[in-house]
């Protein structure tokens, strides 16, 4: 058995439809972008799941740390005020 | 990705915290802690389902110059096709467990990893192409539609981008028996021997009775199992015997007979004997299917060099 490379990790977000977001769907392996963006349509998008594909090399994505996240997402916490439901509106008024 | 830890807390800790989140019902990321053994079940779970896909290519493959019709040879290729796109979604979820891809193909072929023992059994008739579709994918699909909530979040949603696409696998399986036994008495019975011979390794396809599962415990535990094997494979014998009746072939189990108070059927005792055979790599083709295996990744390595040393150039040309 030979101990051959099984090129780059490349992850692939999928958009669905015009308009939307790209989605994260999973990752390819591929030697360069073109491979990576022809295999991640073989792969996932057989039955017209896509109209747009974005693949990018694993090593380049930075991700927050899970065990940070309460730190990391609290400054969001207090700030009720970022929200309309905070507001009180006058007796009557309509359409805000 | 970088993975650094910047909050250590000790171990026991961090495990109550992993089961009150996983008992919430909540999804495991793979950044999240998790226990080493959790990891490990998931990685052998998962790479097996993996492998089972890519080997399982095999016993179809088997039929593609063969297939009776241009129309039957598009839906088997497009069916083989959809397989291997399932073993890649799969490899690509078990990576993120830290297992690279080379490592799991070693393993499948070196004999460290298992993958279902259904496809150590030969398809020696189009009928088989048929009984694979229907009863092998079917038995696959109660097991998938099950994993679909299991708790690793990126196996969960790789079972559930299979599931949507293996209804067709399970239809254009059914389809061909019917036809099958709409047709001359030489087709029908094709098609009963067909049934015959894949009907009890289905249900060997769960795994286990309950009692003697090896690893379920914390499978449970942790959610990553969500139904026990005798549930499954009950649940595939309801819904399958209708069916088959609708058709007209009869499942090779004298015992098999529908218990009113329990609303199931009852079937005959599974040969487990013949299971750990296969299992041990005594099957018709265990062997076969490894060294079909090593051959195709072997004769596929100058593709992964080309490939390589074409990035290496273009890479010097630009810099
Ligand atoms: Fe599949
Ligand atoms: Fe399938």
């Amino acid at each position: 058995m030979t101990t051959d490379s099984q090129l780059d990790l490349w992850e692939v977000f999928i958009q669905s439809r015009n308009g939307s977001h790209h989605i994260h769907a999973g990752s390819v392996h591929a030697s360069d972008r073109k491979m990576a963006l022809q295999n991640a349509r073989d792969i996932y998008t057989r039955r017209g799941e896509g109209t747009s594909i974005w693949v990018v090399p694993a090593n380049a994505i930075a991700a927050s740390n899970p065990d940070d996240a309460d730190m990391f997402f609290d400054p969001a916490d207090d700030k009720v005020y970022r929200h309309p439901t905070f507001y009180t509106m006058p007796e009557g008024a309509k359409q805000i | 990705m970088d993975h650094q830890n910047t909050v250590v807390r000790p171990n026991e800790e961090r495990l109550s915290k992993f089961e009150e989140h996983v008992g919430e019902g909540k999804a495991v990321e793979p950044r999240d802690w998790m226990p080493e053994e959790y990891r490990s079940h998931l990685v052998r779970q998962m790479s097996q389902h993996a492998h089972s896909e890519v080997i399982g290519m095999q016993p179809e493959g088997n039929w593609i110059t063969r297939a009776p019709s241009i129309r039957a040879k598009q839906i088997l290729l497009a069916k083989i096709q959809d397989e291997g796109g399932h073993g890649l979604y799969l490899y690509s979820a078990a990576e993120t467990l830290g297992i690279s891809r080379v490592e799991m193909i070693e393993q499948l072929q070196t004999g460290k990893a298992k993958y279902s023992n259904i496809f150590n059994y030969p398809s020696l008739t189009w009928a088989d192409i048929g009984a694979i579709g229907w009863l092998v994918d079917g038995a696959a699909i109660v097991n998938q539609v099950s994993l679909q909530r299991t708790s690793y979040g990126p196996y969960s949603r790789a079972m559930v981008r299979i599931c949507k696409e293996e209804s067709f696998h399970q239809r254009q399986g059914y389809e061909i028996m019917a036809n099958m036994m709409n047709g001359t008495a030489d087709q029908k019975e094709m098609a009963q021997d067909a049934m015959n011979r894949w009907w009890w390794p289905s249900l060997m396809m769960f795994g286990p009775h309950d009692g003697e599962s090896p690893h379920s415990a914390n499978a449970f535990k942790w959610k990553i199992k969500r139904h026990s094997n005798d549930e499954l494979r009950q649940k595939f014998i309801d819904k399958t015997v209708q069916q088959a009746e609708v058709i007209g072939l009869t499942i090779p189990d004298p015992d098999l007979k529908w218990n009113e108070e329990k609303g199931h059927y009852d079937h005959g005792e599974i040969d487990w004997d013949e299971f750990y055979r296969v299992i041990r790599g005594n099957g018709p083709l265990n062997k076969q299917r490894i060294a079909h295996h090593v051959k195709a990744h072997e004769e596929g390595a100058w593709v992964r060099e080309a490939a390589e040393a074409y990035k290496t150039k273009q890479a010097q040309k630009y810099n």
